[in-house]
Parts: structure tokens; C-alpha cells; sequence
């Protein structure tokens, strides 16, 4: 049996050596660790633009993900009344969950405008709630800013194997490439995502088991995209 | 101890022993049934496996090493504190190295490195082994033990992800489209006939967890009925 003073001591000691060792490791991985992040965000950007570009991102390497944003990429911030929001906020590090938390008034979306060989492309940055946690995307627009030239999807938690396929089965967010988001009548309708295709212009085939995350889908593609609505009304 | 130490080998018939019994006869998953947990939850690919692997390995062989260096400092009433203190040290470093090594089997793995912590191998090998073993045999005891768990992860997440997504090592760069259709539509377009046996379609199930159970469970009965020092006489 040691003293109490000896455990004191010890319990000390080891504290301060994991806590050096931990610190130390931290600040010597923090700045790959962030470049890393900002990466993986902008991949997450450009995948609604794959069937767009002429190398995928897939086949990017990182500094060609960076200099493709630096060069051929404008970002912007809006606010729900369609205006540009000034400032030093990069729409890239916006964040969607902590937007969405914020009434509408307050809410700013993201905006990005990829100056490629088809002419300007706007991709729209969407938020909302699958089946059991958050389900998020990017749509890109063709210019006319009402077909959708290409869509992805990510979530937090949902059912690998069923939910989850709309981000692992690239097949699923190829279904969204050339329909509309207006109906005949010239409507915003945006795109749903149901059981059975009766509407081809504005329906896809949702993935057998996983009804309720496409549901999802559904809902944060209406909302989400009518709140752009009012900026490319007037920017067209 | 002091007896023993100047014949020690580096590597004698003990320290062999540390090294191949778990990866069979003493196996942490399906003889000792620990760290089951993390087995069903990052088995779905095998790359995910093979990093998740070499995740545990790391932190069992160091955490062994350096319980067994201080195991004569620690006091007996802060034992479990000062090894959950090693093995959480060891964790973090794993995961900040994981995070500017590879981001994106960082976000995949997700909260599965972290919880290394919990996982009942680590913390179960530092209490029975390396508190009352040489440094060296603890290191031993820890790859073997991490071996041991890291084969049978890469055999479950190997048939989950081969039936589970027709793919091999999705996610690596020598990643490759088995049985099935390619789901990669970038590729499909190049290769329509994608791989082996185009009718196959993907089992859903094996993209389950709890198709990782089943997988373990038969793992263990074919083991079973193999070795029969397992066999339970009693």
C-alpha cells in the first residue's frame, strides 16, 4: 500500500505527462487535420457535380480539389429574401446543422457557382431529417436554374443497407439527373421521391425499405430549394 | 522475475505462444467473446476493418508495454485509473493520427475509435497480463491479442462487404468490384459487365450489423468443432 501522498504525487505526474503528450500531438496534427476537413467538404461539394466535369472528383487529388475551388468556384452566403450576404464568411464553411437551428429570418444558405465547360452551374446546398438523424445534400442546377444536372447525398444515421444507400449506391442520386424542378404548369414543385414513378419530369424511384428517408428526402428538397427560390428568380 | 530475466529470449517458446494462441486457441472475439461490440459495428468493408485493426493492435501492444514499464510505480488504489489513462492517451493519439493520415476513414469509422477505449480486450489484457508480466512479453501479448481480434474483423468485414456489396477494399485506393454488378456508376459506364457473376444482387442483410453476429457465431462453432481443446468438458 502507498502513502496518500505518493498516489497524490502520481496521480499528478501522470496527469501532466498525458496531458503533454496529448497537446503536443494535437498542435502537430491540427493544420494537416483542418486542410483535411476543408478537403473532404469541397469533395463533398463537387460530388453533385460528377456527371458534370470531365475528371470526377473521386479522380481529384487534393490540391487539384483546392485550386478547382480557388479558380473555377464562387461562393456566396444569401440570406431567405434572396440578397447576397457581404462579409468574410466563405459559403464553404457555413454550417448547415447550425443554420437550420436558427429562424428563418436569421437563416443563411450557402451558394456555389462552378464556372465550367456548360456554363455557369449552381449548386444548392439542402438539410433535413431522414429517418433517424439528419439527411443532407447538394444539388447542382444546369444554367437555365430549373433541371438538376446532378445531386449526392450524405447522412448521419441511417440504416446501412437501406436508408444509407442513398449515399453509398451512387446509382440513387443519378435518378435525380434531368428532371425539373417546375412541373408543366410552370410550378415550383421540386423533385419527390416515391414508390412508384407516375411523373417522370418531377418523381424518381425511391429504394425499396427505405420509404421514410426517402420521405425525407422529399421534404428537405421542397424546403430546401424554395429558399433559393427567390435569389434565381431574380439572377436569371 | 530477477531469476528468470538474464535467460530470457527474445523470442522462445513462450514468447511465440503470446504471439500465436490468440489468434486460435485463446482468440479474444470467439473464444473469450470480447470486444464483440466494435466487431459488428465497423465490419461492413473490409478496408474499415483492416484500419480498425491496426487501430487496436497499436493501442494493445503500447498500452501493454507501458503498463507493464510503470506496473511497479502504480499505486494498487489508482491501478484501473492510471491504465483507463494510458489506454485513452494511446486512443487519442490513434484518432488525431487517423485524422490528418486519412480524413475520409476517419469520418467513417467515426466514433469506433474513440470507443477503442471501452473495449474490453485492452483493458481486460492490462489487468490479467501486462501488470504482472516483463515489458517485452507484455508488447508480445499485445500484438498477439490484437492479431487476434483484427483477423477475425477482417473475416467477418471480407464476406460482409464480398455478398454485402459485390466490392473488395471499397474506400482504398486498390479498391475492386468482385461478383455482381459494378455499383460504381463512373466505372459501370467503362464496364457494363462489371465482375464475376453480373446476375448476382447484393444481400442487403450483410450490410446489417447483425449479419456480423451470425458471421461470428458460425466462426465460432466451425472453430469449435475443429479444436477440441475448446470443447467444454464440465
Amino acid at each position: 500500500m502507498h502513502s496518500t501522498g505518493y498516489v497524490i504525487k502520481f496521480t499528478i505526474i501522470m496527469t501532466i505527462v498525458a496531458g503533454l503528450i496529448l497537446s503536443g500531438m494535437f498542435y502537430a496534427t491540427e493544420p494537416i487535420a483542418k486542410k483535411n476537413a476543408a478537403v473532404f467538404n469541397k469533395r463533398a461539394i463537387l460530388s453533385a457535380l460528377t456527371y458534370s466535369m470531365d475528371k470526377p472528383q473521386a479522380e481529384m487529388t487534393d490540391d487539384e480539389v483546392i485550386e478547382l475551388f480557388n479558380t473555377k468556384m464562387e461562393q456566396k452566403v444569401l440570406n431567405l429574401k434572396g440578397e447576397v450576404v457581404e462579409g468574410d464568411l466563405l459559403a464553404e464553411n457555413l454550417s448547415l446543422a447550425a443554420e437550420a437551428k436558427k429562424p428563418e429570418a436569421e437563416r443563411l444558405i450557402p451558394l456555389f457557382t462552378y464556372n465550367g465547360k456548360d456554363g455557369k452551374t449552381n449548386i444548392l446546398a439542402v438539410y433535413g431529417s431522414g429517418l433517424w438523424d439528419k439527411v443532407w445534400g447538394y444539388i447542382a442546377l444546369k444554367p437555365d436554374n430549373k433541371t438538376i444536372s446532378g445531386a449526392s447525398f450524405d447522412h448521419k444515421g441511417e440504416t446501412p443497407g437501406l436508408g444509407a444507400e442513398i449515399k453509398d449506391d451512387p446509382t440513387f442520386s443519378y435518378r435525380f439527373i434531368g428532371k425539373s424542378l417546375y412541373n408543366k404548369n410552370n410550378e415550383f414543385t421540386s423533385v419527390s421521391v416515391v414508390k412508384k414513378v407516375n411523373n417522370p419530369d418531377n418523381e424518381v424511384d425511391g429504394i425499396g425499405g427505405a420509404t421514410l428517408t426517402g420521405d425525407g428526402i422529399t421534404e428537405m428538397m421542397v424546403r430546401g430549394i424554395n429558399y433559393y427560390l427567390p435569389y434565381l428568380k431574380k439572377n436569371n | 522475475m530477477t531469476t528468470e530475466k538474464e535467460k530470457t529470449p527474445l523470442f522462445g517458446p513462450k514468447e511465440r505462444r503470446l504471439l500465436w494462441d490468440p489468434l486460435n486457441d485463446n482468440n479474444p472475439i470467439t473464444v473469450q467473446v470480447l470486444g464483440v461490440c466494435s466487431a459488428l459495428a465497423v465490419t461492413s468493408l473490409v478496408y474499415k476493418s483492416v484500419v480498425m485493426s491496426i487501430a487496436v493492435i497499436f493501442v494493445l501492444a503500447f498500452a501493454n508495454l507501458v503498463t507493464s514499464l510503470i506496473r511497479n510505480y502504480v499505486p494498487s488504489q489508482v491501478r484501473m485509473i492510471a491504465q483507463l489513462v494510458v489506454i485513452a492517451t494511446l486512443v487519442t493519439i490513434v484518432e488525431l493520427a487517423l485524422k490528418a493520415a486519412n480524413y475520409a476513414i476517419y469520418k467513417e469509422l467515426s466514433v469506433f475509435i474513440g470507443l477503442i477505449i471501452t473495449n474490453c480486450i485492452v483493458m481486460g489484457r492490462l489487468e490479467a497480463f501486462a501488470s504482472s508480466n516483463s515489458p517485452w512479453r507484455s508488447f508480445l501479448d499485445g500484438i498477439g491479442n490484437g492479431l487476434g481480434y483484427g483477423v477475425i474483423l477482417i473475416i467477418v468485414g471480407f464476406v460482409r462487404e464480398l455478398f454485402g456489396k459485390g466490392t473488395l477494399f471499397a474506400g482504398s485506393p486498390i479498391q475492386m468490384n468482385i461478383i455482381g454488378k459494378s455499383n460504381d456508376l463512373v466505372n459501370y459506364w467503362i464496364d457494363t459487365s462489371g465482375g464475376a457473376m453480373s446476375w448476382y444482387s447484393n444481400n442487403g442483410m450483410l450490410a446489417l450489423p447483425v449479419s456480423s453476429l451470425f458471421l461470428i457465431g458460425i466462426l465460432i462453432w466451425v472453430q469449435r468443432a475443429r479444436n477440441k481443446k475448446l470443447v467444454d468438458v464440465s
